[in-house]
């Protein structure tokens, strides 16, 4: 047993760390207040790098990096909050299709993917199924060689930079929910597809999309007819390899310790000096070790190969829900001026920590809620009876 | 990297958790709280398998063992909460033999033949160490006085002071003790050996909390209310996950510390007082969880969920107060409060 990273590892991180030095500007980060967590330059400058068709698995024919490797490049780019929401999807939305898919997929979308030329988004969720994900209405009927595609998919993130969406669609309806589903790759510029911004309480901008009669040849279905469930498994367990998210504090931590040096209270003393403010500050800093532990344990499972599963949803059920705590803290440790918008020039670093505030919730229901989580622990790793169908 | 036991390591884990199993059940563990909380017949059968002694230097008389390896061996200790002080025992032995004491001492404790502890806490002006670790029972008693490590040999009292979780605290007079090393070095050597008593300390407790949740997941499955197994609740599935969750966190970071502090990394002590504060809250979670999810039996006697929630309240109270402990670390991430 050893939890020390392999040399080469820390080689790694010092060349990402350089990297980012050199492509990762302070512009970059501000610009995501746009809502869109996505910097173009910075995408296609990582996949020049050969990092993203480095994190698609060498089997399928991408580069393989190295799990350990991977975990470090995950660790640094949210240590510097780069604006990478994209690389993950793109990463997952390759190995789907190399896995998945047929020659069509395979020669055009995959290399634009994996180059950083296109983006993908996921098109899972419906206004009517969220974590329920297999019971998707949108309906896919085929007309000769042809399909037709009729329905509205929910947080479709990314959906208004992106050049295609990984569609779930409803094949049959007429079987059980899993078993007549049918997975697209459906390129964002096809006719009779509108895309609708949904704002959030984190500023953060997702999509609706709608597709009202929209014609696409079987080249762009993803796996056989029926059998999109299987795909759907394949995305979840790519998902695990590049998901990230175990990070997230780090920045409000660091911003927190900032200004509780440069705040001086109504007495002149600085709350650095108070106790419950270090309190606050060191249990934070032990859940990032806590979430460092689930991070390095999880790649090095991946990297002996070993299959790993519900730790997965631990360290995302622990990262995120320790997130929101610390957020709440450090508004509540600022008083007033922790309300401060950065539209106040008075705001401690242009409001970081109020901005976090605002965001950390999403990262509990994103990507598998902490319910379905919780469900998920309880099932797979305590083997308690399944709650629900 | 690799953050699974090695072959040696999983066979080490079975062999002790079959002895802890074997030798330290409930029953056991009842007979001990009435007397000091100290099972002699345990200890001589811990000492008939070299625990005691397998993390020190072949040279001092020891196995020779890593403390990972002894790790492993804690972690089935804690698993079924064995009343015989392997930790306190274990890190003094070794802190004796790098601090050079007598050679006759450090063997006699590295065999186990002679019962060591360390207090962790200050030395009193009369020379008095109060609520010692295994202060009932230990031979041979290291502590840090002013600049010095000190060393005292006597008679255990044999009698603890009574306690929540009966263990075999108690009073210790170390105005003879004699110094093993001063300044500098008696710092480091003292701060090494509490980064690995805190360090073994939180992987005990991820023992305590694994075990105590696999109690939870088989009452919860067998107990049926309203027709259906409590456990097909979603509101004790989800305690039981989150507790889960954080107890295997807790194991993580557990293992990560003692890696570190074996290693000499400069993180070290830091990870390992971090790993116990949150192995402590994480094993006091998971005990009130299965505790709460046994219902009324949960607070019995009789079941033995109660045996692991008083230890994982008093495990860590044993190093004094937890918030000391946090403000120990923000003194060393954050610098000093200002005066």
């Amino acid at each position: 047993m050893d939890f020390t990273m392999p040399a080469r590892a820390e080689d790694f991180r010092a060349e990402v760390q350089q990297f980012l030095a050199e492509h990762l500007t302070g512009e970059m980060i501000a610009a995501t207040r746009d809502g869109t967590i996505h910097s173009p330059a910075l995408h296609r400058a990582i996949a020049d790098r050969g990092w993203l068709s480095g994190a698609v698995p060498a089997e399928l024919g991408g580069g393989g990096m190295d799990p350990v490797d991977l975990c470090v490049l995950l660790e640094e780019l949210q240590l510097h909050q780069a604006p990478a929401d994209a690389l993950g999807v793109a990463v997952v939305a390759v190995s789907m299709i190399l896995e998945h898919g047929r020659d069509h997929l395979r020669s055009t979308v995959a290399p634009r993917l994996m180059s950083g030329e296109a983006l993908a988004c996921l098109g899972y969720s419906e206004p009517e199924s969220g974590s329920d994900v297999a019971a998707a209405r949108t309906r896919a009927v085929r007309d000769g060689d042809r399909w037709v595609i009729n329905g509205s998919k929910m947080w479709t993130t990314l959906a208004h930079v992106a050049d295609y969406v990984l569609l779930l669609t409803r094949t049959d309806p007429d079987v059980p929910k899993h078993r007549g589903l049918t997975f697209f790759v459906v390129p964002l510029d096809t006719a009779g597809i509108e895309i609708q911004a949904v704002e959030t309480m984190g500023n953060e901008r997702s999509n609706a999309t709608f597709y009202d009669d929209v014609v696409l040849g079987d080249e762009w279905r993803l796996g056989e007819v029926n059998d999109g469930w299987t795909v759907m498994k394949t995305a979840l367990k790519y998902e695990r390899g590049i998901a990230g998210g175990q990070f997230p504090s780090p920045p409000v931590i660091e911003a927190a310790v900032d200004w509780a040096r440069r705040a001086r209270r109504a007495d002149g003393s600085r709350p650095i000096d108070d106790d419950e403010v270090r309190h606050k500050l060191m249990r934070a800093m032990i859940d990032v070790e806590v979430c460092r532990s689930f991070a390095y344990h999880t790649a090095a499972l991946a990297s002996e190969g070993a299959m790993f599963g519900v730790e997965g949803s631990m360290t995302k059920l622990f990262a995120s829900e320790s997130y929101k705590k610390h957020c709440a803290w450090f508004l509540d440790m600022m008083g007033a001026e922790g309300l401060l918008t950065h539209d106040d020039p008075g705001a401690h670093m242009d409001g970081l920590i109020e901005e976090h505030f605002r965001h950390a919730p999403v990262t509990a229901i994103y990507g598998g809620t902490s319910e379905i989580n919780r469900n998920l622990v309880a099932e797979g790793w305590l083997g308690l009876p399944r709650s629900r169908s | 990297m690799r953050t699974r036991y090695s072959e040696d390591q999983q066979a080490v884990a079975e062999a002790f958790g079959d002895l802890f199993a074997r030798e330290a059940t409930p029953e056991t563990v009842r007979a001990a709280e009435a007397g000091c909380g100290f099972d002699p017949g345990l200890w001589r059968k811990l000492v008939a398998a070299g625990a005691p002694g397998m993390a020190v230097p072949v040279t001092d008389g020891g196995g020779g063992a890593s403390l990972v390896d002894l790790a492993v061996v804690v972690h089935e200790w804690g698993r079924r909460i064995a009343p015989v002080p392997l930790v306190e025992h274990a890190v003094c032995a070794r802190l004796l033999g790098s601090a050079g004491a007598q050679r006759e001492l450090v063997t006699a404790v590295s065999s186990g033949e002679l019962i060591a502890t360390l207090a962790p806490g200050p030395v009193g002006p009369d020379g008095t160490a109060r609520l010692v670790p295994a202060g009932a029972v230990a031979d041979v008693v290291a502590a840090k006085h002013g600049d010095n490590v000190v060393v005292a040999r006597a008679r255990p009292p044999g009698a603890a002071r009574p306690n929540t979780a009966d263990l075999p605290l108690a009073d210790r007079d170390l105005s003879d003790a004699e110094t093993l090393a001063s300044g500098a070095a008696a710092a480091g050597a003292w701060d090494r050996a509490l980064a690995e008593w805190k360090a073994l300390m939180a992987v005990a407790y991820a023992g305590l909390a694994g075990e105590v949740l696999a109690m939870g997941v088989a009452y919860t499955k067998q107990r049926h209310q309203f027709g259906v197994p409590v456990g097909s609740f979603q509101a004790v599935q989800h305690g039981l996950a989150d507790a889960s969750t954080r107890s295997e966190g807790a194991r993580l970071l557990a293992f990560r510390a003692v890696c570190a502090v074996d290693a000499g990394r400069a993180d070290g002590a830091r990870l390992a007082s971090m790993a116990l504060l949150f192995g402590a809250e994480s094993g006091r979670f998971a005990t009130d969880r299965v505790l709460q999810y046994h219902g009324g039996y949960g607070y019995s006697a009789e079941y033995d969920v109660q045996l692991y929630y008083r230890r994982a309240a008093g495990w860590l109270l044993q190093l004094g107060e937890p918030a000391a402990e946090v403000a120990r670390l923000a003194d060393a991430d954050l610098g000093p409060k200002a005066a």
